[in-house]
């Protein structure tokens, strides 16, 4: 009988993709949650990864009739003392339960792997950020294409003439083709030779030198190159991002929080623009350290506020590992806004002449919890860097008490026009 | 044999394999399982896939083309996460009741794996699927792929149609029923689903030609008026009771468009279509897997297969027909393919080498001599429940060491050992076995009853309970709200036991928004 294979492999892979977006614009508010719960205990890093989410399977139920569980009858394999008319307690769940083979239906959740992009996505679409910025954000490294070496196929467009007149030289040298002047000259011997036999002589070596070079032809398709480019990642530069934060006991875990998508979001522009990233995180009550990233969002610390002594922590730590020349630095400070009063002087020194003018971009995000700054007087960081700003600092500030409220902080950073920007390899 | 046989006859060496190794691996299956088992088949097409593959044909079923919906991306990304962290393997085959019947082959399976998928899936499968009495009266096996590939392109249609979001909701809907849009008894015709499909072409072609847009303005006459017909009537002109929900709805529900009939259709054409496959498990699986045994082993004794190709092959099906004990932390029921696989090398022992107590319990066919005969004549007239109940012997229940539990809750003490494998329990565990097997038991009893045409249109449902199991509430509910958004009028579902007591009642009103779809 006859028998067909067919070999699939070629075939265009993810033909579920079309379903698997069905079910997650189906899901979309589970999923937004789910995403929201997972930035929350994920690293900043992180939030590049895609990663496992849990949802709530309502709303993306198949529900079926289906009777009760109990089942008066059961056939089971493999008794080993058991006899006819022996009582059984029913302790709470049976050791041999018939399981519904296949599907895990009976959890109240549903587990799957949301893709970097997926994840992204969901991501910033709960920071609502407009479309454009999203658009930058989300787009991929720009490739560059850069020349490298020759190849032997490729369009007439591309062709290097230079490099197949020298292939094709070097070729002739080789086969010793005969050069026209040589011929030439052979053609005018021929011509002046008085003498019959050798004449004929001539003529036949003439002849030989002429079927010669038409063997051997000028240009060879073997000799021909073509101009091969890569594509490789736009050069791109270096950066660090040093996030400082208010850790005295003022700051509530929903201010945390919102700090925290706050460096998520500086850190996704960031991977989107420079090449590499490092983060330093700079926590400070009355004195300030540089610590993990974990000590950072959970450790509990104690004790007065002075801002002043975590820009001083900063700017040993720049001029330690970070020279201004090799790096762009970010700074982003996020603040309930106390300061000690005697420290605001310190405070705006430094800032001044210490750290901005070595920094890209300093922002400052004032959080409170929400609508926490309904008829509340300016606070005293706040009344100091706006005092600063108004004497031409380059400084972004905002209040936020809401998730939404964290994009515009981003806006003049992204209206910044090239230009502008320090291009530091 | 055929050119390219490698040194001493073997079909090949080693792992690798290729298309001419594939090759000859189904020919010399083809050569054992036609000449010596005398199987009947379907022709073969075999069809290599990589793993990324295999993963998406297992959301849409195994089918190889099926039509878009957010369920099968439920599947997929399920099942992926799972496929990724390594807590699931994937099968090394899917095989597709058509003909000719379709094998996937994942491209990872080592070439004697690949002759195990081969043996088991392209000819055991295929002579299961091609022989058995309910394969026979309920699938059409030439014309599936075309009618998928048609409800494929027709659901596709109706989305451009009448948008995504309509059509969505009436597959929501429909699939909720589907296990309830099958018919269980034989009707008059066999399906063709080619026929089906030219039957809605035709239908549209008509409507095309035969459109005119004067038939909307002629005023409709005074209808008959319902008063008249008698209940019994009313009931038999609606063929009620009728179990088959959606096959009712598309032929009754008074508001639904052409569209979402056909729609209603597809998805019960396709249950109709996976029916008889969870009414054969053990039998399907314990056919397919005896079959590749016997062609296994009669390659190794033909010198074909070398001996370690032939370890490797019997490490792969201990694994496959492996059964855990009931405390076993593996176990999760009966593994089908070890009770199938178990079952029909018994039938083989008994009808070679009986004892007494087979000729006893088997007078048929024990000693008849024919084991291919005996076994073809089982694959082709029997399903899981009266094949258990015919042909599980006395000496299988020891060996495999079954005992039956009963719960009844009037028994305060606990679940009482109501048999086990002795002399007074055989058929009482046999019975209990063959009736856990029983769909009609399994799958709860719905019916449509009544309608109420005359007054508010209100559907009738019954439940028929039984051992006391009541549906599953919250499920019913929703269930109930997807049935009465296409009947678009209150829907009623009464469950009720043997002497016709009403035990619980569930009513639900249709949303707004499905009637305007």
């Amino acid at each position: 009988m006859a028998m067909h294979i067919v070999d699939r492999r070629l075939n265009p892979k993810q033909k579920s993709l079309e379903n698997r977006q069905r079910f997650l614009r189906r899901a979309k508010a589970a999923i937004q949650r789910a995403v929201k719960e997972s930035s929350k205990s994920r690293g900043i890093r992180d939030v590049l990864e895609g990663g496992e989410v849990s949802i709530p399977i309502d709303g993306t139920t198949e529900p079926r009739f289906r009777r009760g569980a109990s089942r008066p009858d059961l056939v089971l394999p493999g008794n080993k003392k058991f006899v006819e008319g022996d009582l059984l307690p029913r302790s709470g769940e049976s050791s041999g339960k018939p399981k519904d083979a296949g599907e895990g239906d009976s959890e109240d959740s549903f587990r799957f792997v949301l893709t970097r992009d997926e994840f992204l996505d969901i991501f910033l679409d709960d920071l609502e950020l407009p479309d454009l910025a999203k658009r930058r954000l989300a787009e991929a490294e720009h490739e560059g294409l850069r020349r490298a070496g020759y190849k032997v196929s490729g369009s007439p467009a591309n062709l290097s003439v230079s490099r197949t007149v020298r292939l094709a030289l070097a070729r002739r040298v080789a086969l010793r083709r005969p050069r026209p002047e040589a011929v030439e000259q052979l053609e005018a011997q021929c011509e002046a030779c008085e003498d019959e036999t050798r004449r004929a002589k001539l003529q036949a070596e003439l002849d030989a030198l002429k079927s010669k070079m038409r063997r051997i032809p000028f240009i060879d398709p073997i000799d021909i190159r073509y101009r091969r480019f890569e594509t490789v990642p736009k050069p791109a530069a270096q950066a660090v991002m040093f996030c400082l934060m208010d850790v005295s006991g003022s700051m509530s875990e929903h201010m945390k929080d919102l700090a925290k998508r706050f460096y998520m979001l500086l850190y996704v522009f960031l991977t989107r623009r420079y090449r590499h990233v490092d983060i330093v995180f700079i926590r400070h009550t009355d004195r300030a350290e540089e610590v993990d990233e974990e000590t950072f969002f959970r450790a509990p610390a104690s004790g007065g506020t002075l801002v002043s002594s975590a820009l001083q922590c900063m700017h040993e730590v720049v001029r330690e590992r970070y020279d201004p020349a090799d790096w762009n630095i970010y700074a982003a400070q996020s603040s309930d806004g106390d300061n000690s009063y005697s420290d605001g002087e310190t405070t705006g020194r430094l800032l001044k002449d210490l750290i901005l003018p070595v920094t890209q971009y300093f922002a400052y995000l004032e959080v409170s919890e929400p609508g926490g700054f309904a008829n509340m007087p300016e606070s005293a960081l706040w009344t100091l860097y706006q005092r600063l700003c108004a004497d031409g600092a380059p400084l972004a500030m905002r209040k936020v008490s809401e998730r939404g409220e964290i994009f515009p902080v981003f806006r003049d950073l992204f209206q910044r026009r090239v230009g502008q920007e320090r291009a530091v390899p | 044999m055929s050119v390219g046989v490698t040194r001493e006859g073997r079909l090949f060496e080693g792992a690798d394999w290729d298309f001419q190794v594939l090759q000859r691996i189904h020919d010399a299956c083809e050569e054992i399982a036609l000449k010596e088992l005398g199987l009947d088949i379907y022709p073969n097409q075999i069809e290599v896939i990589t793993a990324e593959q295999m993963l998406d044909a297992y959301s849409s079923v195994g089918m190889p083309l099926y039509y878009r919906h957010w369920s099968f991306g439920k599947h997929f990304a399920h099942q992926e996460a799972f496929y990724r962290k390594g807590l699931m393997g994937l099968a090394y085959e899917i095989v597709i009741n058509s003909s000719p019947c379709i094998s996937y082959l994942m491209e990872e399976n080592t070439a004697t794996m690949q002759a195990l998928v081969i043996a088991h899936a392209a000819f055991g499968h295929n002579h299961f699927f091609k022989n058995n009495y309910l394969f026979r009266q309920w699938t059409d096996a030439e014309g599936i792929l075309d009618y998928l590939n048609f409800a494929k392109t027709y659901i596709a249609q109706c989305e451009e149609h009448h948008g995504q979001l309509a059509v969505e909701r009436t597959l929501d809907a429909a699939h909720a029923l589907m296990s309830h849009g099958i018919f269980r008894y034989p009707g008059k015709k066999t399906p063709d689903l080619r026929a089906e499909e030219r039957r809605e072409q035709e239908r549209r072609r008509h409507e095309e030609r035969a459109f005119n847009d004067l038939w909307r303005t002629v005023p409709s006459g005074p209808g008959k008026t319902q008063t008249e017909l008698s209940i019994e009537r009313r009931r038999a002109l609606l063929g009620l009771p009728q179990e088959n929900i959606l096959y009712f709805l598309e032929k009754t529900a008074p508001r639904l468009q052409p569209w979402q009939r056909e729609l209603l259709r597809i998805v019960r054409h396709i249950a109709q279509y996976f029916y008889p496959q969870g009414m054969t498990k053990v039998m399907n699986e314990g056919t397919a897997t005896y079959v590749h045994y016997k062609i296994m082993t009669r390659l190794h004794e033909q010198g074909r297969l070398s001996d370690g190709n032939f370890l490797e092959f019997l490490q792969s099906h201990t694994n496959v027909v492996f059964q855990p004990g009931f405390d076993d932390p593996r176990f999760s029921g009966f593994n089908p393919y070890a009770l199938g696989f178990a079952m029909m090398t018994d039938i083989e022992r008994i009808v070679t080498r009986p004892e007494d107590e087979d000729r006893e319990w088997f007078p048929d066919i024990a000693g008849s001599g024919d084991v291919m005969a005996v076994l073809r004549d089982v694959w082709a007239n029997y399903r899981d429940e009266s094949f258990i109940s015919q042909f599980l012997s006395p000496r299988l229940i020891r060996e495999m060491r079954m005992f039956h539990l009963h719960d009844d809750s009037a028994e305060p003490k606990g679940i009482r050992v109501e048999a086990i494998h002795d002399e007074r329990g055989y058929r009482r565990v046999r019975r209990a076995l063959s009736r856990q097997y029983d769909v009609g038991l399994n799958e709860p009893n719905i019916e449509v009853v009544d309608v109420d045409l005359a007054g508010d249109r209100e559907l009738l449902l019954r439940h028929q309970v039984t051992d006391g199991n009541l549906l599953n509430e919250a499920d019913a509910k929703l269930v109930l709200q997807h049935l009465a958004d296409l009947w678009t009028y209150d829907v009623t579902l009464r469950e009720v036991d043997s002497t016709d007591t009403v035990l619980k009642e569930h009513s639900v009103n249709p949303r707004k928004l499905a009637a305007a779809a």
